[in-house]
């Protein structure tokens, strides 16, 4: 047993003696020739030369030598084509040998040899031993068919195999039906649409029995293989779930997976409220856990489907928090990823625990565990609303210990706290600054610059931070270059007369210095937003941001569903689809979970009809389009010289232009300026890794909401912007235009409601928005008397819906004659009520140092719609006939051009919810939904006639006063 | 499906080299070499995507074997047959190492032909291998041998070959667990489980049926009858393929052929009531900057009469610890530079009882700014009971077609509790 000498040998004129040794007449030596032969093909020798003298070595009795032989065979055959078939007739003996271990082996090597020529005498044997009495034979010829498909697939067809091979599923032995099963598999991959593996429920019947008795790869290949078949109905997918289940038990993890895949897919069929639907949520959990306890590699490859499978659906494991704890043992690539499944299934209830664990990862040693921690933490604050001061404290605690990565990714998760609850916790911003200096890392540096230009009014010396980081501006990475850019913009806004030259010089540092596009491209635009119209560029560098989602890193949907039904493969393990890293036609078809059965039931219903099906599918849809919009914006501003024209003669302004014209109109009047800012409302949540990740500095509302605003028709465009900018930029905002992205909730443009003259030169005029289920009353107070202002206050006289202010009238800064402040004043709805006539009027109060006004306005009674006004299908059925028809009020909406699909997005958007569409005659029939802040819900229908631009309105609501107003609001919302 | 495996030893020298798919080109070999072994940084996947090419890797000791594919394969199965290549070769020729691998290669290369065809894993049983890839040959057997060889390699009971005879039929079990504690510094459980595996050695003549029956809640409560408070709640639990998997959903109980020799019936894991055979109480002091003053104590929690051995306590030290002074009331306890830790041993401790050691660690001041990471105290034991307190009830033997009963089988249980990872934060 020292075969270990046969990788020794090195010496020159070693081929020339091995072929002396294999023509030995001594068996021994043979042999031993061979084992050198083969020792020094195994270490990337090329020992080809001699094929003959190996192939001589074939006919012996000795089946070791044989096994030695047919290796090498299989390793130069391709190389040596002519010789190999010396061979052959070796090998057609060998198929008639008595000892199926014989046949086995030549049916099992010939396969192997990929040569034409070979291949031809392959199919006479091949027929012979799928049919062999020896099981073993068999099975080896079952495997053979599909290595024959891969080098031939039409002879495989021409000869009839494929028959054979499906014969063979019934076949009495389980490990022939088995690896039947995986030959037809592979061969219906590359044949996507030939229904080779003719699943029905007589040979699912036939798998399901010999899956009972198989080896475990044998159960492998059958699950897998069953993972494909649609059951027709949720009986017959109940009946295979029951029959599955217990593979759960198996001792290999790969039987376990593969169980779960099947289960996971074919439960979509099953109704939510079956018995049974509940009992198999509860078997998954315990097979799950235990895979855990299997070797490192497996537990790596059962976390990531764990991650899977907690995304599609998280009650399987949300009580099994702890199990994902890390061990200190744990590899890395396990601890990774069980922090992953540990801040997926953090909530209320076990957020405490969770958090006392990420502390402790926070101080371990490997750097990305501890940043992917840390970064966990902040994650957990913006999941758990509740948790979120706790985070922040322990977060605070991390940036003390001064360890320069732990500080760098906790500003970085700090920043997106910032975003998700603004106005709560700057007063750690103090501390932040304090490690500006220990930054080094783009991410890092962006989020602090982010979160210095996003509170400059509140920090001193916001100007000196910034400008330490223009110092090397053409030495940061772009991601910082972009954002220092924002938030000198933001604090100039803010600050205009101490940051003149500070603006001027990182616009021209963008502009002029730099030839990145991106850069280049943002700089001019804020250099013509701040030179034409500042108050626009308020509006839009200053904009109200969208929030960030709770649920991080999701994936897309519809690539979930895919990767449930590859669960146990690369796939999942890749979290990406096959098509990904596979090359060719093979597993390029996408696989999809299966529909669930009856959800057409649902909608007995006449009145509402059959077309409703998909009534709950947008909401799903909202993130993608989010990442489409931003690949089409990334997409169309990475070209850089074909978009970005030359500058035009007018942009070539000098400074003074700039802030001459600049400051002065920032003081001016804002006419023509709320175009700008209701389109800039983006209404899609963006999740914070979209958020993060293409533009840190995209304040402009992160650049898929500028492609939210650009959205609506160009011809909108401020005519001063879209005419300076000329050809190019205008190209750019066009782009937008194609994208059928949802617009912003209808505001109002602002009305003047005290003028100067009542109010001792006090002016004041406004609107009301809705701004993520925020009510908010936009003033411009406009100081037009010769003295100072200040000292604002604000009070509402009693209203029908209790609006009050949420608090102070926030006017900071004295008002100085010919100035204008814009102030956003966030309402309540927890007022004192009373009737007022007409409904929607308010009598508002402003007490300023001089004295006090009164003034009434009125507010559409859309800001009143709540987020989830979206009526369940059922109750909505009830309640239409639940309310007498007396309520019922009809009205005309004319002259409105939109098809009913656009109609619905522009409603959705004021919080005006489509429940269900019927088509009638050519005639949609939209139902609608709305919900007020005290809890009145109306209900709507609208009908669109096709090419009529007439649409009829019935409102339903117990309180039918409202009905007018609402109708009023759907005028608005429509037309605008 | 799998389309190459290679074997390399920690060089990444290419000891055996198998390509099943036309796929997979010589230059996987060394794509894996370069990008995966000679990789300067710590692997961070066990599957490492090279230009459209992912590989598999496990390592035993300091051998890498790697399967190789450009497929979506069942990743799963990937991992459960490379373990299983190791257990097969493990025993054919005992430990992986370099040296039995070149000394086997022709074996292996034979193994790799039968149990991987075209890259579908076969039959793996050693047991059924055992009977027809033996490196002598096979040209003695007869016809009826050969028959038999291949139905069983094929056949529904793969594990077991017919026709073995024992003069005296016996059995041994043995119950090993071990018990997973992470517990605060506070004495608070983090988690605790334990994982827990029945063993079998069987030397049953002919092809017996066997049932085996534990205190399973699910099982006790069914039956009404016996002691509730004795049986334990089962979180999960997976068998060896012998185990009739349909019949323990159904009914819950565990009947199989069992394979000859030794095997795992069964692994379990169980989370409630365990019983915690040591109590760890840590004390980290830090005085001053240069000095920290630990003291261990460690409680025994089982029964009196039962002795706990093996006993190891290791309490890490920060890696600027200039020197150690220990003081222990019972064992031996050294400080060990190299693993920078204190280990403290103990031959063998009865239950209720407790000890203590205390050491002044003298520091060597730094100025690096992090802190020392002080990772848990981690303990190891072995006690003669099962922490989960699981207990074998029967395990019955019926061979119909053979002369003999139940009752001639001799049986052996035995309980074996070890300490997993045995964690407590300081």
């Amino acid at each position: 047993m020292t075969d270990s000498k046969y990788f020794t040998t090195t010496k020159k004129g070693e081929i020339f003696e091995l072929k002396a040794e294999l023509n030995s007449d001594k068996k021994e030596k043979k042999k031993e020739a061979v084992k050198k032969v083969i020792a020094s093909m195994t270490v990337g020798k090329d020992v080809s030369a001699l094929f003959p003298d190996v192939v001589n070595c074939m006919q012996t009795d000795n089946l070791e030598l044989k096994k030695l032989v047919y290796l090498y065979l299989m390793n130069y055959a391709k190389s040596q084509p002519d010789m190999a078939i010396m061979a052959v007739n070796t090998f057609v003996k060998d198929c008639e040998d008595p000892n199926p271990l014989i046949r086995a082996l030549a049916v099992r090597t010939m396969g192997c040899i990929r040569v034409d020529k070979i291949t031809e005498y392959l199919c006479e044997p091949l027929r012979k031993c799928l049919k062999d009495e020896d099981p073993y034979v068999r099975k080896t010829a079952a495997v053979c068919v599909a290595k024959l498909h891969d080098i031939n697939a039409q002879l495989v067809e021409d000869q009839g195999f494929l028959d054979t091979l499906k014969d063979l599923i019934s076949d009495s032995n389980p490990m022939v039906v088995a690896n039947a099963v995986a030959a037809l598999s592979e061969i219906a991959e590359s044949h996507p649409n030939s229904n080779l593996l003719d699943l029905n429920p007589q040979s699912i019947n036939k798998l399901l029995t010999a899956l009972n008795e198989c080896t475990e790869w044998g159960q492998i290949f059958i699950l897998d293989c069953l993972a494909n078949y649609t059951p027709r109905d949720d009986r017959e997918s109940q009946s295979i779930c029951e029959r599955v289940t217990p593979r759960l038990s198996h001792a290999n993890s790969a039987v376990v997976l593969s169980a779960v895949k099947v289960l996971m897919k074919f439960m979509e069929m099953l109704p939510k409220d079956l018995d049974y639907y509940g009992t198999l949520l509860k078997k998954l959990a315990p097979p799950l856990v235990t895979l855990l306890s299997a070797e490192p590699e497996l537990q790596y490859v059962a976390l990531r489907n764990i991650n899977l499978i907690v995304q599609k659906r998280p009650e399987i494991l949300k009580h099994e928090m702890k199990v994902f704890f890390v061990k200190y043992n744990d590899p890395i690539y396990v601890k990774l990823e069980k922090l992953d499944i540990m801040i997926r299934l953090a909530s209320q209830a076990n957020i405490a625990q969770v958090l006392a664990e990420l502390k402790e990862y926070a101080t371990e040693v490997d750097v990305d565990f501890v940043r992917k921690a840390v970064r966990a933490i902040g994650r957990c604050a913006i999941k758990v609303e509740q948790s979120a001061e706790r985070c922040v404290s322990t977060l605070l605690d991390l940036i003390q210990t001064k360890v320069n990565y732990v500080v760098q990714e906790a500003i970085v998760v700090i920043k997106d706290i910032f975003r998700k609850y603004p106005n709560k916790y700057e007063s750690v911003i103090a501390t932040l600054c304090e490690n500006l200096d220990s930054l080094d890392e783009p991410e890092a540096r962006a989020a602090m610059i982010w979160i210095v230009g996003e509170y400059a009014e509140r920090i001193d010396n916001a100007d000196e931070l910034l400008e330490s980081f223009l110092e090397g501006f053409h030495d940061e990475s772009t991601q910082v270059q972009l954002q220092l850019l924002t938030a000198i913009v933001k604090l100039f806004l803010k600050k205009p007369t101490e940051t003149q030259e500070l603006v001027q010089q990182v616009l021209s540092l963008a502009t002029q210095d730099s030839d990145n596009p991106d850069l280049r491209d943002r700089g001019y635009i804020y250099w013509r937003l701040l030179s034409t119209d500042p108050v626009a560029a308020k509006e839009v560098v200053l904009a109200e941001k969208p929030l960030i989602s709770e649920e991080t890193d999701l994936i897309e949907p519809t690539l979930l569903d895919e990767l449930i039904c590859h669960i146990g493969t690369l796939a999942s393990v890749y979290h990406k689809p096959p098509s990904a890293f596979v090359e060719g036609s093979r597993g390029v078809q996408h696989k999809r979970l299966p529909a669930r059965a009856g959800s057409g039931e649902s909608t007995e219903s006449p009145d509402v009809g059959q077309s409703v099906g998909g009534a709950d599918a947008p909401p799903a849809v909202i993130p993608s389009q989010g990442d489409l919009l931003g690949d089409l914006l990334n997409l169309d501003l990475a070209p850089p010289a074909t978009t970005v024209p030359a500058v035009p003669a007018s942009m070539q302004m000098g400074a003074m232009d700039l802030l001459g014209g600049g400051l002065d109109s920032l003081m001016g009047d804002e006419s023509e300026t709320h175009n700008i800012h209701q389109r800039m409302e983006s209404p899609s949540p963006q999740s914070l890794s979209e958020y993060s990740h293409p533009e840190l500095g995209g304040d402009i509302g992160g650049s898929p909401a500028i492609g939210a605003g650009m959205g609506a028709p160009p011809a909108v465009m401020p005519a001063s912007l879209n005419a300076a900018v000329g050809g190019g930029l205008g190209d750019l905002f066009d782009l937008g235009g194609g994208v059928g992205m949802p617009t912003g909730a209808f505001i109002p443009p602002k009305t003047l409601w005290l003028p100067a003259m009542k109010a001792k030169g006090l002016e004041i005029s406004g609107t009301f928005a809705r701004r993520s289920g925020v009510l908010q009353m936009d003033l411009s107070l406009t100081n037009k008397a010769l003295s100072v202002m200040s000292d604002f206050a604000i009070q509402f006289n009693r209203n029908s819906f209790g609006l009050a202010p949420a608090g102070p009238l926030q006017v900071l800064t004295p008002l100085t004659p010919n100035q204008t402040i814009d102030v956003a004043l966030p309402l309540s709805t927890v007022g004192p009520i009373m009737k007022m006539e007409p409904l929607t009027n308010l009598q508002v109060a402003v007490k300023n140092n001089i004295d006090v006004f009164y003034f009434s306005c009125q507010y559409p009674i859309s800001i009143l719609f709540v987020e989830d006004g979206k009526m369940d299908r059922q109750v909505f059925l009830a309640t239409w006939k639940d309310i007498p028809n007396d309520n019922e009020a009809q009205f005309q909406i004319k002259d409105c051009h939109l098809n009913s699909d656009a109609a619905t997005n522009k409603l959705q958007s004021s919080n005006i919810f489509t429940i269900a569409k019927r088509t009638v005659d050519g005639q949609d029939m939209l139902y609608q939904s709305i919900k007020l802040t005290n809890g009145i819900w109306i209900l709507a229908e609208l009908r669109v006639q096709a090419g009529s631009p007439n649409y009829v309105l019935s409102v339903k609501c117990r309180a039918s006063e409202v009905s007018q107003f609402v109708y009023q609001c759907y005028e608005l919302v429509l037309k605008n | 499906m799998i389309g190459g495996l290679f074997i390399y030893n920690h060089k990444g020298e290419v000891l055996i080299s198998r390509v099943y798919r036309d796929d997979i080109g010589r230059n996987a070999v060394d794509a894996f070499r370069v990008n995966v072994i000679h990789a300067r940084q710590q692997v961070r996947s066990p599957v490492t995507n090279i230009a459209r090419t992912s590989f598999f890797h496990v390592k035993r000791s300091n051998i890498w074997l790697a399967a190789v594919t450009k497929q979506n394969v069942n990743a799963a199965m990937v991992f459960e047959f490379l373990y299983k290549m190791c257990d097969v070769m493990t025993a054919y020729f005992g430990k992986i190492s370099e040296e039995n691998i070149k000394n086997n290669f022709v074996l292996i290369y034979e193994l790799l032909d039968e149990i991987l065809d075209f890259g579908y894993p076969q039959n793996s049983e050693t047991g059924a291998l055992k009977t027809f890839i033996t490196q002598q040959g096979i040209k003695s057997q007869t016809k009826e041998e050969q028959s038999q060889i291949t139905s069983q390699v094929t056949g529904q009971i793969g594990w077991r070959r017919e026709g073995i005879k024992y003069r005296r039929n016996e059995l041994f079990l043995d119950v090993l667990e071990s018990v997973n504690l992470l517990m605060s510094p506070q004495g608070q459980v983090l988690s605790a489980h334990v994982s827990g595996r029945v063993v079998m050695k069987s030397y049953l003549s002919g092809m017996p049926e066997c049932k085996f029956g534990m205190n399973d809640k699910i099982v006790i409560d069914k039956q009404g009858k016996g002691d509730a408070t004795v049986s334990i709640a089962i979180d999960d639990c997976t068998f060896h393929q012998c185990v009739r998997l349909s019949k323990f959903d159904s009914e819950r109980s565990i009947s199989f052929i069992p394979p000859d020799g030794e095997y795992e019936l069964m692994r379990y894991r169980t989370t409630k009531d365990i019983i915690l055979p040591f109590r760890v109480i840590p004390l980290v002091r830090e005085v001053g900057r240069t000095k920290l003053e630990v003291k261990v104590v460690i409680k025994s929690n089982f029964k009196p009469s039962l002795l706990a051995q093996k006993i190891e306590v290791r309490i890490p030290t920060p890696l600027n610890t200039s020197g150690v002074q220990v003081i222990c009331m019972k064992g031996k306890a050294k400080y060990k530079a190299s693993e920078n830790a204190i280990v403290w041993k103990i031959k063998r401790m009865a239950g209720m009882k407790e000890s203590q050691i205390s050491a002044e660690i003298e520091l060597l001041p730094t100025n690096d700014k992090k802190k020392w990471a002080r990772p848990p105290i981690s303990m190891n034991f072995e006690v003669p009971f099962a922490p989960s307190g699981l207990k074998v009830r029967y395990l019955k033997v019926f061979e119909p077609k053979l002369n003999y009963s139940d009752h001639d089988v001799i049986k052996w249980v035995r309980y074996i509790g070890r300490s997993g990872i045995y964690e407590t934060r300081c």
